[in-house]
């Protein structure tokens, strides 16, 4: 379970998330809407506990425990994971090490190459992370990454930016095994945060909840679907004015 | 003979001549510090060697013991060659003084790859008869394994003057692994190598060199490489321990068409540590390539890493890389990437980096459960690969083991 209380962040001693409040339960997935520059990356960034996100109010509880001082790594061995819209390169660091790392003594080589195969990545294993990779091949390394981390808390930004339609089914394919979607509610362990600026990733993946966010603060929460009408229709201006 | 003669006493007049001229880069040494002489290690055959030499010796990728997966072997401390043997038909493998006298051809090799005159070092290994080794694979031969070559120095203010020759003949195919170290002292010592390859007509060379000093050694090689027609040089370069000061800048001149030039460096530098590494690669034929590759890093010490490429005919093709880390806040690193074309139709390109540890990359893998330290580690354990095309299995494993040894001091 997650439960974020009057959150406050600011990034470089200017204040960018206001007050916010939200709560996932063990199975549930929600989804974070928003124009650019609304703060919805700085949210995920902020659960994640990333250094350069700075928290002056609030706190955020996970499972019941206050995680909101806590380092990434201990975040990351806690349960929580994170896909990345634009991760870095590591030059020398091949695909297949950082598995490994992922998967630390739960799996072997076998593994890794089954978790390529399920992401068509079988011949990116041996290439240094993110080095010359696609949009789409990015995305499908990342969600690879977290299949083999098996977090609690799945923290998914933009996952189907930048990615063709043949590769957005799939990118839909491994969010719904990493958020076990075949499983009934109660007997899933992992909940998931998604944020989507285009909502495409909503035709692959069902959510219980969205939000909308605009200048740091959540406008508004309720069905994912509804919302996603709304905004094509009338645009995220019109969320603006609901904010303020 | 009498023309050899000349041609020896040219040589000489041609070392004396120079006896005073500096290298054109790295720190200047005093040769007057150190002592020439002609054999100060006892050892004169392999039971001699205590179990600390052998250590020394393991370190550098030399294996005296138990070993079947060496084709041949040679041993040279300070001086004196204490040991030769070869394990394949179709490798030779002995003393450059035992070849010379076997081989009146070898004089037409002789000083070929690397001028006499090319500064003091050089002057002062054709002065003091340096020994050295000599390594050849007859026309048509492959080397099962790698020959191993050491080069120890063990005495104090010793100079460890050698001379080295290397030739593939053609459509042979050569792998050597070459571990220089000292005695496990902090003595002071100068090791001035010379080292000349001849690569024929679609051979193939691999020369993996380990260096493993001390901080109190001054190192000076002098290398040449002449490759023919669809000939291959790939040359692994390995420095992951203290040396009190380094220089060299390896030349390799592809003279044949289609022939391929490969150097990686892989070199750290502590506090203490001044080191000028370069390699140089001349493309002189048509359709000739070559990859100059560097990973540096530094925990105190100061690296000049250089690379230069120049190209001469049409449709050749290089590349130049030089990566440099610093880790803590006193190392310095001064990279100095050249190229020179002279004609149109040629690709040359390089790139050149130097900083620390991006925080990104760091904190990339700490979302993946790892601690800063194991980040961290993996980093620089990644920076320091450098994938090596054509390298075998054996020699693979041992830079990685090099490496590998000297991560812990590292982080």
């Amino acid at each position: 379970m997650l439960d974020i209380e009057n959150l406050s962040v600011e990034v470089d001693g200017k204040e960018i998330l206001h007050d916010i409040n939200l709560h996932i339960r063990t199975g549930e997935t929600h989804v974070l809407f928003g124009p650019n520059g609304a703060g919805k990356s700085t949210l995920l960034s902020t659960i994640m506990g990333f250094p350069k996100y700075r928290v002056v109010r609030g706190r955020i509880i996970f499972n019941g425990k206050d995680i909101t001082g806590l380092p990434v790594d201990e975040r990351a061995r806690l349960g929580i994971g994170m896909s990345f819209q634009r991760p870095p390169v590591v030059r020398g660091v091949k695909t297949r090490d950082i598995l490994a790392a992922c998967l630390k003594q739960r799996g072997d080589g076998e593994m890794i190459r089954r978790l390529a195969e399920k992401a068509d990545l079988v011949d990116f294993l041996d290439r240094d992370i993110n080095y010359g990779f696609s949009g789409g091949e990015i995305k499908r390394s990342e969600l690879m990454q977290l299949l083999a981390q098996r977090p609690e808390l799945a923290l998914l930004d933009e996952p189907e930016s930048g990615v063709d339609l043949v590769n957005i089914s799939l990118i839909g394919k491994l969010i719904n095994e990493l958020l076990e979607k075949d499983c009934p509610i109660r007997n899933r362990k992992c909940m998931g945060l998604i944020i989507t600026h285009t909502g495409y990733i909503l035709d692959y993946v069902n959510a219980r909840t969205g939000y909308v966010m605009c200048d740091g603060t959540i406008g508004c929460e309720g069905d994912p679907h509804e919302m996603l009408a709304t905004i094509k229709e009338k645009g995220y201006k019109q969320c603006l004015t609901c904010v303020k | 003979m009498p023309n050899v003669r000349k041609v020896e006493e040219e040589k000489k007049q041609l070392a004396k001549s120079v006896l005073n001229k500096p290298a054109p880069a790295g720190q200047d040494i005093d040769l007057n510090q150190y002592v020439n002489t002609d054999n100060t290690a006892e050892i004169t055959d392999l039971s001699q060697l205590t179990s600390l030499d052998k250590e020394q010796m393991l370190a550098a990728g030399i294996i005296l013991e138990g070993s079947n997966q060496r084709s041949g072997s040679f041993l040279q401390m300070d001086n004196r060659p204490v040991h030769f043997s070869v394990q394949q038909e179709g490798i030779e493998v002995m003393s450059t003084r035992e070849a010379l006298a076997k081989y009146d051809w070898l004089q037409d090799y002789w000083w070929k790859a690397v001028a006499v005159d090319t500064d003091k070092y050089t002057a002062n290994v054709e002065l003091h008869q340096g020994d050295g080794y000599f390594i050849r694979s007859l026309p048509g031969q492959k080397s099962i394994f790698p020959v191993q070559a050491c080069l120890y120095l063990a005495g104090k203010r010793v100079i460890q003057n050698v001379h080295n020759i290397v030739i593939a003949e053609e459509n042979s195919e050569l792998h050597i692994i070459t571990g220089c170290t000292t005695a496990p002292r902090n003595d002071p010592g100068l090791h001035l190598g010379v080292s000349e390859f001849y690569i024929k007509k679609g051979a193939k060379v691999t020369f993996t060199m380990i260096h493993n000093w001390n901080p109190e050694v001054a190192v000076r090689p002098r290398t040449g490489v002449i490759v023919e027609e669809d000939g291959l040089y790939l040359s692994n370069y390995i420095l992951m321990k203290p040396v009190g000061s380094l220089q060299m800048n390896p030349l390799a001149r592809c003279i044949g068409e289609n022939a391929v030039v490969r150097f990686n460096s892989i070199m750290m530098a502590p506090p203490g540590s001044n080191l000028d590494v370069g390699s140089k690669t001349i493309l002189d034929a048509r359709g000739c390539r070559t990859e100059v590759i560097s990973r540096a890093i530094t925990t105190g010490g100061f690296i000049t890493t250089r690379g230069y490429i120049e190209g001469n005919a049409p449709e050749v093709k290089g590349h130049l890389e030089c990566r440099g880390l610093i880790l803590g806040e006193r190392g310095v690193i001064y990279a100095v990437p050249e190229l020179k074309g002279t004609l149109a139709g040629i690709d040359l390109s390089h790139e050149a980096a130097v900083g620390k540890i991006a925080e990104e990359e760091v904190e990339y893998l700490m979302a993946r459960g790892l601690s800063r330290s194991e980040a961290t580690a993996t980093i620089v354990r990644g920076f320091l690969r450098v994938d090596i095309e054509g390298l075998p299995d054996v020699l693979e494993a041992e830079i990685k083991k090099a490496v590998e040894a000297s991560e812990r001091e590292l982080m």
